[in-house]
Formats: structure tokens, sequence, C-alpha cells
């Protein structure tokens, strides 16, 4: 506690022009900037993986199950940081024993749950369950009593049995995809509901939210199915990586229509907020707004992969490229997350000055660990990907 | 054609006419609430209905409420937790606006603009505004903060998960989250004195009567008849927070 007065302290030195006394503790620092990101990879994620199954875009099949996959790992540390962050963790039940009706936090975990368990795991137990039994009898030891445990004992896959795992996976997918856009277009109304707050407090926020979800969702599953393809060695199916660049390229146009309209719609109307807001994004937020999140994260990608669209390099200028343009939309979507989350708290609500915020390398709330609650779902993946690996799924026999 | 006029004015006439006595009638039925009353009142008027008025006009800075709610309440010591605090605004001359707040106006003003640069210059003690449609009551996902049946705004600390929501959701900056305790702690209006019959420890310090604690059901008390007498203003009023915090000479600068 001392070391946080110590920190108040000097934080009091930084603050700009006026803030209301209570305002000099900022209250949601990195923690809550990485909750909205990785519920929002996982959304994201989820949708690229819901194009190949609904839509039909059968290039992407190599990309299905790692998405899917992908979407699991980050979805099972995506309340990490909310819970680790609560001033009484142990309490945390009661917003499932207890929840207020009004409260647009109140149903996260209800959506969150709904999500996990009903839309993720069903759809990778129905997608996996054939793969499980086969493996089950060639594995030995201790992995084999494994898959035989997460069968169920549902051991049927007869021709018939299979196609039914199909109907009902294509069935949750579709109720999936509602999901997803419910659990990342929610998050976005957590912040957009904060009438006290004209950063946050705007109709576009949970559309927001959603675009960028699903941008930062495909450029991680890009990222990511190239990297275990280097590691793996095996050559990279580049029909399915130039589709999802693709796909990556139009909804990152969406995404910056959307939040340009967003901010030309306050620029113009102007209001009551209007000057210490334009001295936020031109101050405090210059750099992680102008140079993050629009030039690195938005134009750059947004320019190179348009010109991708016309001009074809050869595919190994290309997978750089794609690289590249993956991990600085990645980048570019975080520092969105920070802008707004930080971004809204570094102006007092009486529109005369700022705090500041510095981020703190140790404690619960510090760098490490939030580093930490990144890393652990790459981990988690790993596991994920030795468990049920999609390149070792069988065929199933043409019916 | 005259004809058709006629008759298409006086179908005007009839339409108007029937839509001004339908506002009438509803009128009688569910009377307008004046603008001193922005929320509505609640069911049972024989029981005290808690507000506060604060007349900017008194209030000299001298802090002692801010103090006072210290002492009374365990508030931390630290000059970044406030149940209550006192701003300074300073208008000059070139419109510039400066305001400050040192301590919560604890250890008193000090006022550093040079006179001649001065347009004017008041004091605005701030507290949490117990709105009757309190946004951080609204956005709390748990339950723990509540409007008690007589309008004051509470915390339920064994309950508070800590989240901060509610710290976001206020709009005035009223709430913080108590070092030690790890829950949100904010003005409870004294109410463990003011259920007893006493007043608030910020309104019995004030050496101007500056600041007035109202039952607002009491059409005989003082917040009353301030509210009748004075121009009062809420803070913040098109957020319709349905605050009952109402300030006398209340200057368009404040926020």
């Amino acid at each position: 506690m001392e070391q946080h007065y110590q920190y108040l302290y000097e934080m009091l030195s930084q603050v700009q022009g006026f803030i209301y006394p209570n305002e000099l503790d900022l209250q949601w620092g990195l923690l809550i900037v990485l909750y909205p990101y990785i519920t929002g990879l996982v959304a994201g994620a989820f949708i690229l993986a819901s194009l190949e199954r609904v839509f039909n875009v059968k290039v992407l099949k190599p990309t299905y199950e790692l998405a899917l996959l992908t979407a699991l790992a980050f979805l099972l540390v995506a309340t990490m940081p909310l819970v680790s962050h609560l001033g009484h963790p142990l309490r945390a039940y009661e917003i499932l024993s207890t929840p207020h009706s009004t409260s647009a936090m109140a149903i996260f975990g209800f959506v969150y749950l709904w999500y996990l368990m009903v839309v993720l795991l069903l759809e990778i137990w129905f997608d996996y369950r054939r793969d499980m039994v086969i493996w089950a009898r060639q594995e030995k030891g201790f992995k084999a009593r494994i898959y035989k445990i997460l069968t169920l004992g549902v051991n049927d896959i007869s021709p018939k049995t299979v196609k039914w795992d199909d109907k009902i996976g294509y069935f949750i997918t579709v109720v999936g995809i509602p999901s997803a856009f419910l659990l990342h277009g929610y998050v976005g109304f957590i912040f957009g509901s904060i009438k006290a707050n004209p950063w946050w407090s705007t109709v576009m926020m949970p559309v927001i939210f959603l675009f960028s979800a699903m941008v930062s969702g495909i450029a991680l599953v890009l990222f990511i199915y190239m990297a275990v393809s280097y590691i793996r060695k095996q050559k990279i199916d580049m029909k399915a990586l130039d589709t999802i660049a693709k796909y990556l390229f139009y909804i990152l146009i969406l995404d910056f229509t959307l939040e340009g309209l967003d901010q030309i719609h306050r620029i113009y109307e102007a209001e009551e907020s209007f000057e210490i807001l334009s001295l936020l994004v031109h101050g405090p937020l210059f750099l992680t707004f102008f140079i993050f999140q629009i030039f690195l994260g938005t134009i750059i990608p947004l320019i190179v992969l348009g010109i991708l669209q016309f001009y074809k390099p050869r595919e190994f200028t290309r997978r750089v490229i794609y690289l590249v343009s993956s991990l600085l939309v990645l980048l570019g979507i975080f520092f969105m997350r920070w802008n707004v989350v930080i971004g809204g708290q570094l102006f007092s609500k009486s529109f005369y000055g700022f705090t500041d915020y510095k981020i703190r390398i140790a404690g619960s709330e510090g760098l490490l660990w939030s580093m930490a609650w990144i890393i652990i779902p790459f981990i988690i993946l790993a596991f994920l990907l030795w468990l049920l690996p999609p390149w070792k799924k069988v065929p199933a026999e043409p019916a | 054609m005259g004809n058709c006029r006629v008759k298409q004015s006086r179908r005007k006439f009839i339409k108007a006419a029937a839509a001004a006595g339908g506002l009438l009638a509803t009128g009688i039925v569910n009377p307008f609430n004046a603008v001193i009353f922005a929320t509505e009142r609640p069911e049972d008027p024989t029981k005290p209905w808690w507000g506060y008025g604060i007349d900017i006009e008194k209030c000299i800075g001298c802090g002692r409420c801010a103090n006072a709610c210290k002492l009374e309440n365990d508030v931390p010591k630290e000059p970044f937790y406030f149940r209550t605090w006192v701003e300074q605004y300073t208008i000059k001359n070139d419109g510039s606006v400066k305001v400050e707040s040192p301590n919560g106006g604890i250890n008193g003003f000090k006022q550093t603009v040079p006179e001649a640069d001065i347009f004017k210059a008041f004091f605005v003690p701030k507290m949490c505004n117990h709105c009757h449609k309190s946004p951080c009551v609204q956005a709390c996902p748990v339950g723990a903060t509540y409007d008690s049946p007589d309008g004051v705004v509470l915390v339920d600390e064994s309950y508070c998960i800590g989240c901060r929501y509610c710290v976001q959701a206020c709009p005035y900056g009223c709430r913080y989250i108590h070092p030690e305790k790890n829950v949100v702690d904010k003005c409870t209006l004294c109410y463990h004195r003011i259920s007893k019959g006493k007043t608030t420890a910020c309104v019995e310090v004030c050496p101007t009567h500056a600041r007035i604690l109202g039952d607002l059901n009491d059409q005989e008390g003082e917040l009353y008849s301030f509210m009748k007498n004075h121009n009062c203003l809420v803070l913040k009023p098109h957020l319709n927070t349905g605050s009952k915090l109402y300030y006398n000479a209340l200057s368009a600068e404040v926020r």
C-alpha cells in the first residue's frame, strides 16, 4: 500500500490542469486493456473458422481447426486478467450468483460461459470426436486414456453417426456466429454505455469493437498458421494464406471506415467534451493513437495488403508481407484497446485536465503478469495442438 | 374551394383542440415535475427523502467540511481519497478558467492569480449527488451499490467485488477505491448520523451555513425553502442522473 501511495504522489506531479481529486488513481490499467484484446482475438478467430464451415470457403480448410483451437486457447485465459484485477477476486462468483439486471457488466459471466461451453467446446468436440475414437485405438498408454475420456464414451464412428456429428457441428457454428458477435459486441457495450465518459459513450462502440475483433482474430490466425507451418517444417498452403489476407484486408477497410466515421462524427458535432478529447489525442495519446493504432496498425497494412490484391509478387515476398502485416495489425488493435481503456481515463470528467498512467513492472497489475496473460494462451495452444493435431485428423471416407 | 378551406380549418381546429385537451387531461392525471425536482418523489411522502443544498455564494473555501468528513468517516488521509472536497474556480479576464483543489481544500486556498486579472472567483464544494437515477447503481454488476428507501446511495462493502465499474460510471468523480479495504467508498450522507436525527459532519462544521441537508418531502423544511428562494441548478443536467444535490449560484464553468 505504501508503494501505491508513493506511486500516486509521483503521479500527482504529472497532473496537467485540474482533475477531480479521486481521479488521480487510474482505475483500469494494463490488465483491462488485455481483456477486450483477448476476447477480441477469440471472437475474430472463431468468425474466421466459421467462414470455412458455414459460408463454405473451402480454401480455408487448412486453418479451420487451427482457428478453433486458437479461439479456445485464448478464451480459457480471457477472464483471468479481469478476475485478478478485482479488489476481491474471491467474490467474483457473485457476478454469476447474484447478477444485477441493469448492469452491463453483470451478464459477462453468462455470455462467456455460453460461448465457452456451448459454442467452442461443443464444436471442437463434435469436430474431433471421430478422430479421438481412432486415436484412442492407435495410441498407447496415457495419451490413449486421455482420448478415451475425451470421447465421453461415444465410440460409434459409423458413417451415419459421423454424418450427425457434422450436422450438429454445422448447427453449432451457425449459432456460434451470432454468439461471437454477442461476445465482443457486448464487450464494446460495457464501455459504450458509460454516459459519464464521452470518449467511450458512443453507440458505435460495440460495432467498432466487433470489427476490430475480427481484424485482430484473423491477423492472429494468419500469424499462427505461418508460425506453426514453420515450426512443423511444412509447406504453407498459399491459397489459404492469400484468402485469409484478403479477408483481413476487407474487414480492415470496414473497421477503419467505422472508426473514421465515429471520429468524424465527434469532430463535426464538437460537443462539450470536444476540446479535451482533441487535446487527449494530440497530447497523451499521440503516439499510441496516431502512430501505433492508425499509421502502423491500420494504414500501412491497408496499403500493403491492398497492393497485393492487384499485384502478386513471389511466394516468399508475400509470406514476409503477410507476416509483417499480421503483426502490425495485432499491434495496432492492441493499441486501439489501449487508447479506449487508458485514454478514456486519462482526461478528467471535469474536462479541465489530465492524469497520467505509468506501467509498473512487477505486481499483479504489472507488465510481467500482463505479458504472462498473453504468453499463456500460446502455451495452451501448443498443448492443444499436441493433443488434437489438425494435421493428423483422419480424412473421412467418402460417403 | 372556399368551402373546402373552411372545412379544413375546422378540422384543424378540432384536431388541435383535441390534442390540447388530451395534454391537459394527462397533465392533471400525471402532473409534470418541476425542474427543482428533477426526479420523481418516492411513493411514500410521509418518510424523509434526503437531498442536499449548497450555496456557492456562502462558501468561503475553508475546507473544514472536507476535513470533518475525513475524520468522521475514516477516509484515508492521503490527498487522493475524498468523500467531499472543495474546488476553487478562478475565471480570468481573458476568459480562461483555473480550477484548483489542493488536498481537497482541507488546508485552505491561496489565490495565485493577481487580483487585476480576475473576472470572478468562487468556491464549489463537491460530494456525491445522491442521484435518483444514479449511473453507479445502474452499473454495479452485483448490486453492492444501491439506493436506500430514503434516497441515499450506499455501498455494501461486504458485497462489493472491487471491479471499479461504478467509479467509471460516476460523472462527478465522487467514488474511489479504499486502499485498505479494496472496495469502493463514497459519501454515505453520514447515514449513521442522519438516521439518528443528527445532521452530516460537513453540514455541522460549515461556519457560513453554505451546506444544507434536508428532506425533499418536507415542504416546511429548510432545503425546500432554499430551493424555492434561489435559482438552483444541478451538475451536468444533460446526463439525466436525477441529481439531488442542488447548487445556488452555480456558474456555467463548473463541471
